[in-house]
């Protein structure tokens, strides 16, 4: 019931929401809301370890297709709920106080991505599963097009098609899955996939893969990446970069792991190849980049690869590190996008080149923005560190040579976001940059709780790695 | 049976109302005789059987696919208000001849002698070589009804052609005839297959099936878009489930056989009608071809032969009516505001803006076009996973992945006119009239509803 009641609350205050004129009332009503889900979190965590049976809600829905509505957290779901909701509330927070038309319309079709979000990472059952992931895609196809600006509706045509492209490709693999097994439910499907003859087994490799690596998007898949970030409205980004990427490798974990273990098993290793690739790639072309939004997109590819490949080693401490990392790149991406966005409001000016000595005029933005930038550059005591340093080490143990070409990463990841930081905060100021004023207690509203996280995770990371860690140890698929 | 003799005897009526009474109460006219059809149809609800020397047969499952046709017409004759007042001399010609179309399409979906599926075949045909052209001063309405009546005639030609074949072989008009034939008569059987052959070619040409698909997208384009969509959406649901009853019911002993032909047909039209949309910029010539893809759906479900097929088939068409009138009625307000040269503007560019102008509109044609590419939480979805599902658990594997990949090339058409709608424009916003907006909204609500319940129609099966 209360995993229902996540999802259900966002559902009708989204709806609601978007039959309302007053931006007061709209903001009253999302904060509500906010703190709602966060307080139902909080209670389903709190019962998570005794009462787990609150947790599920289990309805038929095509009676004659044993197809269930079923909702349920586990360790994984629980974390990526967590994730969901928290983060949903910081944009919430973070929208209400940007200048776009319309913030009620905005703030209910983010509550709507909420819903799906939260619905996708508590299916039970595969086809539950399949509908989230697309509708999840709709509202966001709708901000994007709708707050973007004049190219937007190209780039998110091409973002759209792309991904629905991917998961049509799921679809035939699950379609083919219920035929076998004649249930949709994931954990009875698990039991029968060993037994399906091997033509299957590889399509079902193939199909869910495909659908996955365009999601994160794993590189050859990117392309639709650095324009649909750079170019949609900064709340579009946000569910981008900050959560609807993690649907990917949610479904790495959650479906193609279980389902398809002998495909990872024969082919893992040339879609770690290609995932440390992208890492690479990605960094390299970020360290080039002068347009703020541009290098942030493509830092948030590299690191997508590296979650990508660090699931695909089979090992727990990889799978660990990808869990940590996406709640700790959900948080990084939203935050600077956030200041990315900040900066331009402030400036009106996405270039490197045009940008600098900011920190002279705006302390408090420099340090907020300081912690952000460390954490996405994994140092120690941030939450970055945690998830890169166990996913390098996964790689690493299952190749040295990949292992150390991902490492390089860490180095250039260092290189772009201190490039980005001087570039923007340090150096000689110019005439915009030295009348810009610092920000206030709404931007702080938003900057603060995600800085918190970003240190506490990292000096406790045990705070969720205790979490995902009942999760993978029941996966059961994994390399000794 | 008794929606057949209503319409009969309100199509008449409706020709002297259009003397008598003013144009604007004709509508209202129409939509009561319309939904004291459908409602009568309930009269013989759980009393099935055979009716008229076992002419026209009775079932629940037949009623609620007779339901599914009326509720088509009574949504078309919703989006028709303003525009049959303003343009159209003589509306209720028009009205008539659409419930004329009903009566044959009624008879096509129950038949149970040849006779009856060729005279319905042809009451619903010849209403719709006149509705085509009735836009009697556009040259392309000219040639579409032209085109349609020549091609209809000629498949008309064709199917009458199988039927006499049948006679020859089986000595019977009578549909479970044909069973006696093969077991107990295997020189007549040569007669039997060329019979069976020709009658599917001749429903396959009205069903609009590559390859007997030519004439779909210039008689889509040329015909008013109020018939346009009626022909899309009554026709197919007719046609289909004629080749149902003949496939499924009476000549289901020869599965093996036909089922063959009809995969082959059915890979061509998804194949044809997909890649062929994408080229298209003209949304009816769009919605055509889409119709083509949509037919190879359709006929999935005769392969399937299950026990759910036929509900599934149930579930299809409804849907796609939803869809498809929802469609064709956002673009009907939509063009009729925007003329190019004193004609509607048919080209996709014609939505430019449309969530500025009017959001609601957006928004439905948003759901219609979701819905027929098949983007779950819509019916459009479900309807696919049905058939394709049908048809892949009798081992037609590859036909399940052509249809998932087709679906995903159709998506890049279907979004063309939503692309459209994000646009910018100089356009004012458009009004719609009261019952064209409560079709329409009928229409989108019903869609997002089939699509989280669908066994609230399809459970009726």
């Amino acid at each position: 019931m209360l995993t229902l009641s996540l999802f259900i609350i966002p559902l009708i205050a989204g709806l609601v929401l978007l039959n309302i004129k007053n931006k007061g009332l709209a903001s009253s009503i999302s904060l509500v809301v906010s703190i709602i889900q966060i307080a139902v979190f909080v209670y389903a965590f709190s019962v998570f370890k005794d009462k787990s049976a609150l947790l599920s809600f289990d309805k038929p829905w095509l009676s004659d297709f044993a197809i269930r509505f079923h909702l349920g957290l586990d360790g994984l779901s629980l974390i990526m709920v967590g994730l969901t909701v928290v983060l949903v509330s910081i944009i919430l927070l973070a929208i209400k106080n940007l200048n776009y038309e319309n913030i009620p319309k905005l703030l209910g079709l983010i509550l709507l991505t909420e819903a799906a979000l939260v619905g996708v990472f508590s299916a039970k059952d595969i086809f539950l599963f399949y509908f989230f992931f697309e509708l999840a895609l709709v509202p966001v196809y709708l901000i994007a097009n709708l707050w973007g600006g004049e190219n937007s509706s190209k780039i998110t045509f091409k973002m759209f098609i792309y991904t629905v492209f991917g998961s049509l490709f799921m679809l035939i693999s699950f379609v083919l899955l219920y035929m076998r097994g004649q249930s949709g439910d994931i954990e009875s499907i698990k039991v029968t996939v060993s037994l399906l003859p091997n033509l299957i087994k590889q399509i079902l490799f193939w199909g869910l893969l495909l659908a996955f690596s365009i999601k994160m998007p794993i590189f050859p898949f990117h392309t639709w990446l650095p324009d649909a970030y750079s170019k949609s409205p900064t709340p579009a980004t946000m569910l981008l970069s900050g959560l609807l990427s993690k649907m990917g490798v949610y479904g790495l974990i959650r479906i193609l792991l279980p389902f398809a273990p002998s495909g990872i098993q024969l082919y893992g290793e040339i879609i770690i190849i290609l995932a440390v690739a992208g890492l690479v790639y990605g960094s390299i072309i970020a360290i080039k980049q002068n347009e703020i939004k541009r290098l942030i997109a493509y830092s948030s590819f590299a690191h997508m690869g590296l979650m990508a490949g660090a699931v695909l080693t089979l090992s727990v401490t990889g799978l660990q590190g990808a869990i940590f990392q996406m709640v700790a790149h959900g948080f990084n991406a939203v935050g600077l996008f956030y200041i990315a966005k900040i900066i331009f409001d402030k400036t009106g000016s996405r270039s490197l080149t045009t940008l600098g000595g900011m920190t002279q005029s705006a302390p408090l933005l420099t340090v907020m923005f300081m912690v952000v930038l460390l954490g996405s550059v994994a140092l120690p005591l941030t939450n970055g560190f945690v998830g890169e340093f166990l996913m390098l080490k996964a790689v690493f143990d299952f190749n040295h040579v990949i292992g150390i070409l991902a490492g390089l990463s860490v180095v250039f990841g260092a290189v772009y976001m201190l490039r980005f930081f001087q570039k923007t905060m340090y150096g000689p100021s110019n005439d915009i940059t030295i009348k810009i004023t610092d920000i206030g207690t709404k931007e702080m509203m938003v900057l603060v709780p995600i800085v918190i996280v970003v240190l506490l995770t990292g000096v406790f990371p045990n705070l969720i790695l205790d979490i995902s860690a009942s999760f993978v140890n029941s996966l059961g698929v994994l390399n000794k | 049976m008794y929606p057949i003799i209503v319409f009969s005897v309100s199509g008449l009526l409706m020709l002297y109302l259009g003397l008598s009474v003013s144009k604007k109460s004709l509508l209202p006219i129409n939509l009561a005789f319309l939904l004291i059809g459908l409602l009568s149809g309930f009269i013989d609800w759980n009393a099935p059987g055979l009716y008229f020397n076992n002419m026209v047969e009775v079932s629940n499952t037949l009623i609620l696919v007779q339901s599914v046709v009326i509720l088509a017409a009574i949504l078309v004759a919703g989006l028709s208000s303003k525009l049959f007042e303003d343009a159209i001399d003589h509306p209720a010609e028009y009205y008539a001849l659409m419930q004329f179309a009903v009566v044959g399409a009624l008879i096509m979906v129950s038949f149970q002698n040849l006779i009856m599926l060729f005279v319905g075949l042809e009451i619903l045909s010849v209403a719709l070589y006149v509705l085509a052209g009735s836009d009697k001063r556009n040259l392309r309405g000219n040639e579409a009804s032209i085109k349609y009546f020549l091609m209809g005639a000629f498949a008309t030609g064709i199917l009458l052609f199988g039927i006499a074949m049948f006679y020859g072989a089986t000595g019977s008009f009578d549909i479970n005839s044909g069973s006696s034939v093969a077991n107990n008569l295997p020189e007549g059987k040569i007669f039997f297959w060329i019979g069976l052959i020709f009658i599917f070619i001749g429903l396959l040409f009205k069903i609009s099936a590559a390859p007997f698909h030519f004439w779909t997208a210039d008689v889509y384009q040329g015909s008013p878009t109020i018939f346009t969509a009626f022909m899309a959406t009554i026709v197919k649901t007719a046609v289909i489930f004629a080749l149902y009853r003949l496939a499924v019911y009476s000549f289901s002993f020869e599965y093996d056989n036909w089922s063959k032909f009809l995969v082959i047909i059915i890979g061509l039209s998804m194949i044809i009608g997909n890649l062929t949309a994408v080229y298209q910029s003209n949304f009816k010539r769009i919605l055509a071809y889409s119709s083509i893809s949509q037919a190879g759906f359709m006929l999935l479900s005769l392969i399937g032969l299950g026990e759910q097929s036929f509900g599934n088939l149930g579930f299809y068409t409804l849907s796609y009516a939803f869809a498809t009138i929802s469609g064709f009625g956002v673009f009907l307000i939509v063009s009729n505001d925007q003329l190019v040269d004193g004609r509607p503007n048919e080209n996709i560019n014609v939505f430019n803006g449309l969530f500025k102008r009017n959001p609601d509109l957006a928004v439905i044609l948003l759901i219609s076009m979701l819905s027929l590419s098949g983007i779950p939480l819509t019916s459009g979805f479900w309807s696919k996973f049905f058939v394709l599902n049908d048809a892949a658990t009798k081992g037609y594997l590859w036909i399940l992945i052509l249809g998932i990949v087709m679906s995903a090339v159709s998506l890049y058409y279907y979004f063309k006119p939503i692309r459209a709608t994000f646009g910018s424009t100089e356009s004012e916003s458009i009004t719609v009239s009261a019952i064209a907006k409560a079709t329409l909204y009928v229409c989108a609500a019903m869609t997002v509803l089939l699509g989280v319940a669908p066994n609230l129609f399809r459970g009726l099966f």
